[in-house]
């Protein structure tokens, strides 16, 4: 009996029907195809890309140098050198990321007691020349201030979680 | 003594105890752990962190581990659900004062409540309320303090009352409302008060120099030995990068037991001073330039056979920083022997060596550092032990805390941080004789027989009170001692006091020792880098001269190794010009200053203190090796590497050692088993001169103005212990001469004078002035003793 239909399924080429069916209904589906770099897809809150040191509304940099961040980085990317600024507070004299070492795992991020090392929702940067991919202090507070509305959205929307 | 034990319990480890311990010691001692704040072994117990708590057996409550004695069966569990409630209690009770801040605290990462907090703290704080904010202290340049982190621990009050011997720190108030902090604003002056940043154990005291500079992760240690006082105390150094961050205490019961002094602790600035010399440079038409190694010493070699051949070798001397290791000592007086040249000298703060041929191998202590603290009687003979030796004079204070008399002969009324029991305030040029009336008093109270020369010596020397009072006390306490410092080695008449202090120490049956000057001092003697003995002590045939006469004298070329000659030898101005004099001067420094400029003709960078490896021996004796633990700067290399390769340049035989410790068992061969003796090591003087009867001056090199290491460190030139270009005199002297603090005056002194401001200070006698050794106007001045005329300028 088995053996009877089997075959019949095959003369009528039931299979390829039913693959057809498939593509079929994806034909008249709408489209997920996102056509980059004119299309971008949405990116959650959490998103972990470029970093950015981050500043307090009054400009004052948020980073107070406890090198955390250095200690916990598993590629060993961060370098940081302290100390005490003119007013006597904790301040970074200098404040590296190696993105070529970066695996973009987020541990800065979780362990910055400040919230100032951050990840933000930039991904597309690339380097031209032998230096380009390492982000000094300028470049990340300067990343920060570009992106400070978005980054201060995307915690506020992560908060509760946290 | 012989100790009674008793068997006790702990966490069911059957365990033998001394009678009378404190639980947390046995713990301690037998590797079981007792989380705890206030508790520290030198310290005495003050038992109010309540951290210890630990569950007793048939004690109804829990009892502090720290402040209750091991009793015969008792048992004590440290793990028990009580103790260990208790102990999260007192931590829950702790954290609501301490602020949430270890991202920016410098003990973050090495912090005892962070530790313990990680094993007995609750995830999450039950306290709501505000927490206590208190004022910060300024408590002087090198302890920085966070008061609001502080826990009360106390251990810093305990430190100050029993160890630096000044209530410095104290607490005021009650409950929430105590405070820690000086009683009155002003700064800890302590010579010792960098431990209390070892001893906190949260983050409210710590170092102002390190500050915010490193984590504690980051650095690596590495042990070294200080090298600014002959007590040769551990180190450990902390380093990241090729940067020495901080330096703390290795722990050596014998010698520094935990504790180092601040001159030891911060000297470490020095080391990155702008004035370091990286390159070695020659001069040539009168302009410096930046030369290779090779050239430098092709140059220094061709040079000094320049000289020795115009001038003959007896016209070349070599003078070498007693704080040079023992291998940098040993090559260079053995380059210089090879080259037929017997003037080498470290004893540049002596004048009088008249007696060098009776001296001891080496000035020996004369007891181990650790049997200063079971002297019944000390006499101290131009000693400003405190801040000299700030080690032994802690061993001396606690001799004293027992009950010992610590008597001074001073030429400056020094104050201790203990009582003392007698002392006899002279200048300088009536010291011997104030030593002299010492000995006259035991003479008339010996009956045994005494060496004629010196009851001829001491005929109708006059004996007041409290020189007998000192003599009786010497000769009826045992253990007793007679210690020369560094004011009396540096003495214009060392050889009498020297005789009169070993008359006094064999008269009363005390022993002679030396509290010698610099950290090598004692290398300096074995290794041979003296005019009148070789390596090992071997008297020489023809002896050279000594450091003074080379200096006074004026030889056509020098050596130098670590010196600043103007500021760290006995007559500055003399120095300066027999260099300005010399044909060629060869300076092995890694300082470059201003006078160095003008009379050397090359300088060579070497490495200092941690970057070199070497050897120290202290005053006691004992060798110290260590390892150069830091790369020094630019092309700079370590003193006995240079010397090596200067020798090879010479062509010498024996000059190819591949590490210094060759060097160093190469002297221990020769050296052989020696040991050291000071009894019948000095020579008597023909007469007692009577002193001067005018002005005169008096000298002594600031605890920290000593060495060109510990002049450049930034935060130690804050402290008051430097050389502060005064004339200061006591308020009577001042009153006779018609002037007032801050009046300007000429010193005049010999041919040299100087403009200086007066500072009155008590502790200097009548009718002399002190101005601090170490300093410019000294070198403007002259010998460090002698007749002075001041004049209203």
């Amino acid at each position: 009996m088995q053996a009877i239909k089997n075959y019949l399924k095959s003369l009528l080429l039931w299979e390829l029907i039913q693959g057809l069916r498939v593509t079929g209904r994806h034909l008249f589906r709408r489209k997920i195809t996102v056509q980059y770099p004119e299309e971008k897809t949405p990116l959650s809150p959490r998103f972990r890309g470029l970093h950015a040191l981050r500043r307090y509304p009054n400009g004052e940099e948020r980073c107070i140098a406890c090198k955390l961040c250095e200690a916990v980085c598993p590629a060993v990317a961060i370098t940081i050198e302290s100390e005490e600024r003119e007013d006597g507070t904790r301040r970074t004299t200098r404040y590296d990321i190696d993105l070529t070492k970066c695996i973009f795992c987020g541990f800065c991020e979780e362990s910055c007691p400040v919230d100032s090392i951050v990840e933000t929702r930039i991904f597309e940067y690339h380097g031209e020349a032998r230096g380009d991919l390492l982000m000094t202090k300028e470049r990340l507070l300067e990343v920060g201030d570009l992106m400070e509305q978005e980054i201060a959205k995307d915690r506020a929307a992560d908060a509760m979680y946290r | 003594m012989t100790d009674v034990f008793v068997n006790i319990e702990i966490d069911g480890k059957p365990l033998q105890a001394r009678k009378g311990a404190m639980l947390i010691e046995i713990a301690d001692a037998n590797g079981i752990y007792i989380p705890r704040f206030c508790y520290h072994k030198k310290l005495s117990v003050a038992a109010n962190c309540r951290m210890c708590l630990i569950e007793i057996e048939k004690a109804p409550k829990p009892l502090p581990a720290c402040a209750t004695p091991v009793m015969e069966g008792m048992k004590a569990y440290t793990r028990s659900a009580l103790a260990l409630d208790s102990q999260k209690a007192v931590m829950e009770f702790l954290l609501i004062n301490h602020p949430l801040d270890c991202p920016i605290c410098d003990q973050g990462g090495e912090c005892e409540l962070q530790d313990l907090a990680v094993g007995y703290g609750r995830d999450v704080s039950r306290y709501q309320e505000k927490k206590r904010v208190v004022k910060d202290k300024d408590i002087g340049p090198l302890v920085q303090t966070d008061m609001t982190r502080c826990i009360h621990c106390t251990r810093c009050v305990r430190f100050g009352e029993e160890i630096a011997g000044l209530r410095e720190l104290g607490a005021t108030g009650r409950s929430e409302h105590m405070e820690i902090g000086t009683y009155v604003e002003k700064s800890m002056v302590s010579e010792l008060s960098g431990n209390v940043i070892d001893l906190c154990p949260v983050g409210a005291l710590t170092s102002k120099p390190f500050r915010f500079s490193a984590r504690a992760w980051e650095m690596v240690q590495r042990d070294t030995i200080a090298p600014h006082d002959s007590i040769g105390s551990n180190l450990r150094v902390h380093i990241e990068g090729n940067r020495i961050k901080r330096v703390v205490p290795g722990e050596n019961e014998a010698i520094n037991e935990v504790w180092i002094s601040d001159r030891d602790r911060f000297s470490y600035e020095g080391l990155y001073s702008a004035e370091r010399l990286t390159v070695p440079i020659v001069k040539q038409d009168d302009k410096w330039k930046e030369v290779d190694w090779d050239t430098a010493l092709g140059y220094v070699r061709d040079s000094l056979r320049q000289v020795i051949k115009c001038h003959g070798a007896d016209k070349v001397g070599a003078l070498a920083s007693p704080a040079s290791t023992l291998e940098e000592l040993y090559l260079l007086q053995k380059l210089m022997r090879e080259l037929g040249c017997h003037n080498v000298d470290h004893r540049l703060r002596q004048c009088d060596v008249s007696d060098q041929e009776y001296a001891p191998l080496f000035p020996w202590l004369g007891q181990s550092i650790a049997d200063l603290e079971y002297l019944d009687a000390a006499l101290l003979v131009g000693s400003h032990v405190r801040k000299e030796q700030p080690i032994a004079n802690h061993r001396l204070r606690k001799a004293s805390m027992r009950g010992a008399a610590i008597m001074l002969v001073n030429p400056l009324d020094y104050e201790l941080n203990y009582r003392v029991a007698e002392k006899v305030i002279a200048p300088p040029s009536k010291l011997p004789m104030a030593l002299a009336g010492i000995a006259n008093a035991l003479l008339g109270r010996t009956d045994g027989s005494v060496d004629a020369g010196l009851r001829q010596l001491l005929a109708g020397v006059e004996v007041n009170t409290p020189q007998r009072a000192i003599a009786e006390t010497l000769k009826e306490r045992k253990p007793g001692a007679v210690l020369l410092g560094n004011l009396a080695t540096a003495h214009r008449e060392a050889a009498t006091l020297r005789a009169l202090a070993g008359a006094v120490a064999e008269l009363s049956g005390s022993r002679l020792g030396y509290l010698s000057e610099a950290a090598n001092s004692a290398g300096a003697w074995l290794a041979g880098v003296l005019p009148h003995r070789g390596p090992g002590g071997k008297a020489l045939a023809n002896p050279g001269q000594s450091a003074h006469t080379m200096l006074a004298e004026g030889l056509k070329g020098y050596v130098l190794m670590g010196v600043e000659p103007e500021l760290d030898c006995w007559d500055g101005r003399a120095s300066l010009k027999a260099l300005d004099a010399a044909a060629f001067v060869v300076s092995l420094t890694a300082f470059r200053t201003p006078p160095m400029d003008r009379y050397a003709d090359v300088l060579l960078p070497i490495g200092l203190f941690a970057e070199s490896s070497g050897t120290y021996v202290n005053t006691e004796g004992v060798w110290q090796s260590f390892a150069g633990v830091i790369s020094p700067p630019g092309e700079a290399r370590p003193a006995w590497k240079v010397l090596r390769v200067l020798g090879n340049h010479f062509g010498l035989a024996d000059f190819e050692y591949g590490a210094s410790s060759e060097v160093r068992e190469e002297l221990k061969v020769i050296i052989g088993e020696l040991t050291p003796c000071n009894h019948g090591k000095w020579r008597l003087p023909d007469h007692l001169r009577p002193g001067l009867n005018g002005m005169e001056r008096i000298s002594e090199v600031p605890m920290n103005a000593l060495d060109p290491l510990v002049r450049r460190a930034a935060a130690l030139q804050q402290t008051q212990d430097v050389a502060d270009g005064a004339a200061h005199v006591n308020a009577s002297t001042a009153r006779s001469l018609g002037l007032t603090a801050g009046v300007q005056i000429r010193l005049q002194q010999d041919e040299g004078s100087a403009t200086l401001l007066i500072a009155i200070d008590d502790r200097v006698p009548d009718h002399c002035v002190l101005v601090h050794g170490a300093q410019g106007v000294s070198a403007e001045l002259g010998p460090w003793e002698g007749p002075v005329t001041v004049q209203r300028h």
